[in-house]
């Protein structure tokens, strides 16, 4: 039975980044490197105020008194930021009139990545804003959602069109003195996705931005910022691939989400990046710091995951749930395979009274891969009421990998119910004896079971998404899961 | 002995009993009925003293005293006794320190001494024998691990031990097989004297079969709707609640109408 | 009854880890003297990888809920060598607990008590006594395991290994078996702030078994500082058991460092029971190193006033088919601070591992801090590990139930609190012992055990 397993195990190495092409693609760059003034030069690149620029130099000479963390179940060469580009875009028009200007190899880039620019096309009437290296490259359905007072648009756009907007919120969430890379990020960042949602309206449709890493030698830096006024709800989407390449490539995003009363921020993600080859050569450095506030009562925001690519991941998607009554959620499905590194977890802050967590983590390690969930519950005094339930589940597939869970729960408040429960297990030779004895093959059995351990997670993704990544569950550990 | 008048109460600032009239006397059986979620269970834990419900008007009187200014404990120790729906496990409480406690802070109340390890042993064996439970009940948590049928059956042995005046018996009836049904029920009719009353709430005729009420009261949306004798339990058994529900709506709406 | 010394006591105020290596060098002679050679390297080595080592920053992650420095730098004073204390065993200790009978060996301020004899040979082969005299008596054996389990670079243990001068020692050769528990009952009673550093060494030959209790008790007011480690080696299919009862006034600090190696097919449980303490640190790490070992790690503790109570559990599963088992609970009241962290590690190949991890809390007020950091990290497929933690208060359903069977809120909360408790005092296996230390939380609990002097067995 286990040589069977080992078997099909080999065969989960086996499974192939479809991703991984380069699109030939005319790009802008400027050269490798970072100091001050190249941190002017994206800003002068970019044509930003000069509010912008201020931002951007504070962060990048704090960033400069910073050092690199150092995480105890990590292993990260060293990054060497001289070496780094930090502007890649695809030399394009400064705003594409419609969809025919588009350079057509970048179409067939995205037709390939089965993202479709083509409004038409789109059946599931996602508003997609699509960032290629740096710089946002389209954004669909504006039109649409301006009727209703939406602002959804790249983040270049947004700090000449919005800049009330985005002064007032860009960076307090995730102040630039947050951690190393969110420093980094403040300093450099190029492009991303701002959304603002107006008082009382219900977004009719999922938005979403779609990231592609696809110059060499770059690294990715965007910012996102989405704001729902009171009183209202929106779904947000957020997908990205790399090619395949033999160097490490950089990738440190911040997302920033802020819920006034009664709104509702749903914040999904496939993560796919190249994971770099089965020996563990190449693939992304992800290093993301993604937090939402639930400034007023009644907000939720609620983050969901599917984590499957990147040599290494580190991100811990974060409510701060300030008003009363606010609810925060976080569900994770988190997928290492060959030598990826994966640490990744949520901060749940309870400030305000009755608020309440829950956290859904499912970690599956295999080949020489490690997985760990790192997560904090904090209850501040005069969080009243407080509660939270956390449960951390991993599956191994294989003798060679690590699975660790390392919550952190802080509380003081003694009317908070916080309760945290975690197994580490492998998928029972009974349960496969079963489906075996049932006619089905141990593959669809592991699969079977697979798909079941993490359907709790998977059923939080909008319908499109949770199709898309089943489908990604299947390649990341093809052959036996799926 | 307990006279209820216009009780209303709510939970979340929802309102369940919306002006309950009810009185009980010494040596009566009243079984209340009703369909689920009628406020049968909140009426038994609000005269007990569960403090999640808010009594937003109406009194409750018990032997000529307020009974909604009195804590939980003081109205057990005044001789009422809730039989629980669902009987709480509390781990690591045994049985036996549990009962002993209870029933020595009733003797206090009594001005009685504690009963003495002995005496106390003695007692519990006849009541156990009263209600047939296991003998090794006792020796566990309480409820702990308890079939629904001997978590019942351990209601029926406390209040043999803590000999209520007012026993409140809220579905004692559900999830019990004829055998335990039968040892519930003879249990509670042992029970019974000139001084004491009981209240039966249920779903089912079937416990009235054993347990015979004085009267049978029908509780429908947080107000008693009918009161009759235990015809009315065969009436209900045959026809089911869903005439009482079109009759009262309709009196609701005020009309006065025969089904 | 009194101790005749052989040193002049030494006093000295110290400000950090090189501080202590200085004091170290100063008295060389007194802790490199006339020792064996290999204690003489151990210390050394010791003593320099100190001067390279600093001690737990605030917010260091080992010590993240426990911030200790200012205690080791707060100028208690340190008695290389015992200073001299007239007192009556017999006066001061009556056993109410008849049907406990133990072999008795006390420590008073770090080193061994004993008016007769430092160390007592068993007819069945078994020594226990002073560790100090058994390095003179028995200098092989103590060679072949001292420092020998130390997993950590702690540099609070590093400090104990450079000088620590004497503790328990105890010896149970092949097979054999203890008839009685020993009891350890390590007393502070100084005339001024006082530091000790005991150290303890039990050797459980193969297939042999013994019962140890440890109970720390301070017997007046002064401020103690405490630092011990304990080294037990478990050989295969040996059983130990040792239960631990921290009694110590609101101005002691401990921190206990307790490495248990065990070998295949052996058999440990430890039972920690913090009735009271200023500050208690306590590290237990465990290192399965044979296949089929057992380990049950217990521990409980009752905290209020300002105390601090932070249990350390690192259980290492370095080999496949080891079982473990931790229960860790706290009942956290007025301003203290509770935590527990719990790691459990799975190395590569450690197939067949059952590890189980539960930690929970019960806060009696808003005032009090829980802290719960249970780790699970896993390097093999073919195991089950699991690990929960709540923090919560008193079920109300539960305490309404009470109620309404005539029992009084504050008795109804009592006994919820005592069953919260009961489930770690019903694992001790100690029956007469089980039913005292039931007495002792109960009346903890209940506020009438406000300070206990005397040892729990031992009350007057």
């Amino acid at each position: 039975m286990s040589e069977i397993q080992d078997d099909i195990l080999n065969e989960v190495t086996s499974g192939e980044y479809k991703y991984g092409f380069v699109s030939d693609i005319d790009t802008e760059t400027i050269p490798k490197g970072l100091n001050e003034d190249v941190v002017r030069l994206i800003s002068l690149k970019k044509n930003e105020p000069e509010f912008m620029l201020e931002f951007r130099l504070k962060a990048f000479r704090f960033w400069q008194t910073m050092k690199m963390p150092k995480w105890p179940h990590l292993k990260i060469p060293e990054i060497n930021y001289q070496d780094i580009i930090f502007y890649a875009a695809p030399r394009q028009q400064a705003k594409y009139a419609s969809l025919d200007e588009v350079d057509p190899e970048l179409r067939a880039t995205f037709d390939k990545l089965g993202i479709p620019l083509d409004e038409q096309k789109i059946l599931s009437g996602v508003a997609v804003d699509v960032v290629m290296d740096s710089i946002s490259v389209k954004t669909t359905f504006k039109e649409t959602l301006a009727e209703l007072g939406i602002i959804f648009c790249s983040m270049s756009e947004a700090v000449k069109e919005y800049p009330d907007l985005v002064k007032k919120y860009l960076g307090t969430v995730v102040p630039y003195t947050d951690n190393y890379f969110a420093a980094l990020n403040s300093a450099v960042f190029s492009d991303g996705s701002f959304c603002y949602i107006p008082k009382g309206v219900r977004c009719p449709m999922e938005l979403s931005t779609y990231f592609r890493i696809n110059a060499a030698n770059t690294g990715q830096f965007e910012r996102t910022l989405l704001i729902a006024d009171d009183e209202s709800y929106v779904s947000y989407l957020e997908g990205c691939t790399a090619p395949m390449r033999d160097e490490n490539q950089l990738h440190a995003a911040v997302v920033e989400l802020i819920a006034m009363e009664r709104a509702e921020i749903k914040y999904s993600t496939v993560q796919n990046w190249y994971p770099g080859d089965k020996n563990g050569k190449g693939g992304i450095f992800n290093f993301v710091t993604k937090r939402g506030i639930c400034k007023g009562n009644y907000s939720k925001i609620s983050w969901t995951q599917v984590e499957t690519g990147s040599a290494i991941t580190w991100k811990y998607p974060s409510c701060i749930l300030r008003g009363d009554h606010t609810t925060g959620e976080f569900y994770s499905v988190a997928v290492t395979n060959n030598y990826q590194q994966a640490d990744t977890g949520t901060k749940m802050m309870h400030i305000g009274k009755n608020s309440k967590s829950r956290i859904v983590s499912k970690g599956i390690s295999a080949g020489r891969s490690n997985n760990s969930y790192r997560g904090l519950v904090k209850v501040m005094k005069n969080a009243e009421n407080a509660r939270n339930f956390s449960q951390c589940d991993s599956l191994l597939l294989g003798s060679k990998c690590g699975a660790h869970t390392f919550p952190y729960i802080e509380v003081d408040n003694q009317t908070a119910k916080i309760e945290h429960e975690a197994t580490t297990s492998k998928i029972g030779e009974d349960q496969i004896f079963y489906c075996n004895q049932r006619g089905i093959s141990t593959e669809d059995a592991v699969g079977l079971i697979v798909n079941g351990y993490v359907r709790e997670v998977i059923n939080q993704l909008p319908m499109e998404f949770a199709v898309e990544a089943q489908k990604l569950l299947q390649i990341s550990l093809e052959g036996s899961v799926g | 002995m307990l006279k209820i008048t216009n009780l209303r109460t709510s939970i979340n600032g929802k309102e369940i009993l919306k002006g309950i009239d009810l009185e009980v006397k010494a040596g009566e059986v009243h079984a209340i009925m009703g369909p689920n979620g009628s406020g049968k269970s909140t009426l038994a834990s609000v005269l007990a003293g569960r403090d999640i419900y808010e009594v937003t008007e109406g009194t409750v009187e018990y032997e000529g005293e307020d009974l909604l200014d009195l804590t939980p404990e003081v109205r057990a120790r005044k001789g009422i006794f809730l039989g629980f729906q669902y009987p709480i496990e509390i781990p690591g409480v045994s049985m036996a320190s549990f009962l002993r406690t209870a029933v020595n802070e009733h003797r206090k109340f009594k001005a009685l001494a504690p009963l003495s390890a002995s005496d106390f042993l003695k007692i519990m064996r006849e009541k156990k024998e009263m209600v047939e439970i296991d003998s090794n009940l006792t020796n566990r948590s309480v409820n702990e691990g308890f079939s629904g049928g001997e978590k019942k059956k351990n209601e029926i042995f406390q209040m043999a031990l803590l000999e209520p005046k007012l026993a409140i018996l809220d579905e004692t009836d559900s999830g019990l097989d004829i055998d335990a049904l039968r040892i519930v029920a003879n249990g509670v009719n042992k029970l019974k004297t000139a001084e004491n009353a009981t209240i039966v709430i249920t779903h089912y005729q079937r416990l009235l079969d054993y347990i015979v009420p004085d009267f049978v009261h029908v509780l429908y949306n947080g107000r008693i709707v009918k009161t009759g004798t235990k015809e009315l339990a065969f009436e209900l058994e045959e026809r089911g609640y869903d005439w009482i529900k079109k009759e009262s709506d309709l009196k609701l709406n005020g009309e006065d109408v025969k089904i | 009854m009194v101790r005749t010394l052989r040193f002049n006591r030494e006093i000295m105020d110290t400000l950090s880890t090189q501080q202590y290596s200085d004091l170290f060098l100063k008295h060389k002679d007194i802790f490199l003297g006339d020792e064996p050679k290999f204690l003489q390297e151990i210390r050394i080595k010791a003593a320099e990888k100190l001067s390279t080592q600093s001690f737990p920053a605030k917010k260091n992650e080992l010590y993240k809920y426990t911030f200790l420095e200012p205690y080791f730098n707060n100028g208690f004073k340190k008695n290389i060598i015992p200073k001299p204390i007239t007192f009556d065993i017999c006066d001061m200790f009556r056993c109410d607990v008849p049907t406990l009978d133990t072999h008795l060996a006390i420590v008073l301020n770090g080193f061994y008590y004993d008016t007769k004899k430092l160390l007592i040979t068993l007819p069945n082969g078994i020594i226990y006594g002073s560790l100090a005299e058994a390095i003179k008596q028995y200098p092989a054996l103590v060679e072949a395991h001292l420092s020998k389990y130390i997993t950590t670079d702690d540099s609070y243990v590093t400090l104990n290994s450079a000088m620590a001068r004497d503790g328990v020692f105890l010896y149970v050769p092949k097979n054999k078996s203890l008839d009685k528990p020993i009891q350890i009952i390590n007393i502070l009673l100084a005339d001024e702030e006082l530091m000790v550093q005991p150290r303890n060494l039990f050797i459980m030959e193969q297939g042999s078994s013994a019962k140890i209790v440890i109970c720390d008790h301070t017997l007046n007011d002064n401020k103690y500082l405490t630092n011990s480690a304990t080294e037990v080696y478990v050989a295969s299919d040996a059983n130990f058991e040792c239960f631990r009862m921290q009694n110590e006034h609101n101005e002691a600090v401990q921190v206990s460092h307790t490495f248990i190696h065990q070998e295949a097919g052996s058999n440990v449980r430890t039972n920690n029971v913090t009735l009271h303490g200023g500050v208690v640190r306590n590290n237990l790490y465990v290192n399965l190193a044979g296949e089929h070992c057992e380990n049950t790690s217990l521990g409980l503790f009752l905290t209020d006033g300002t105390q601090q109570v932070d249990n350390y559990t690192f259980i290492d599963h370095a080999t496949p088919n080891c079982n473990s088992n931790q229960l860790y609970k706290g009942i956290l009241d007025n301003k203290s601070t509770g935590s527990f962290t719990g790691k459990i590690m799975v190395r590569k190949d450690a197939q067949k591992t059952m590890a189980y991890q539960r930690n929970s809390n019960l806060l009696l007020t808003s005032d009090a801090h829980a802290n719960a950091k249970p780790q699970l990290e896993i390097y093999a497929d073919d195991v089950k590990c699991t690990h929960g933690a709540t923090i919560g208060q008193i079920d109300e359903n539960a305490l309404f139930y009470l109620r309404s069977r005539g029992i009084s809120e504050r008795e109804s909360r009592l006994l919820l609190m005592y069953a919260f408790a009961f489930e770690v005092i019903k694992q001790i296996q100690v029956e007469p012992l089980q039913i005292r230390i039931g007495d002792l939380v109960e009346k903890r609990l209940r506020g009438e055990l406000s300070r206990c002097n005397n040892c729990a067995m031992y009350c007057k």
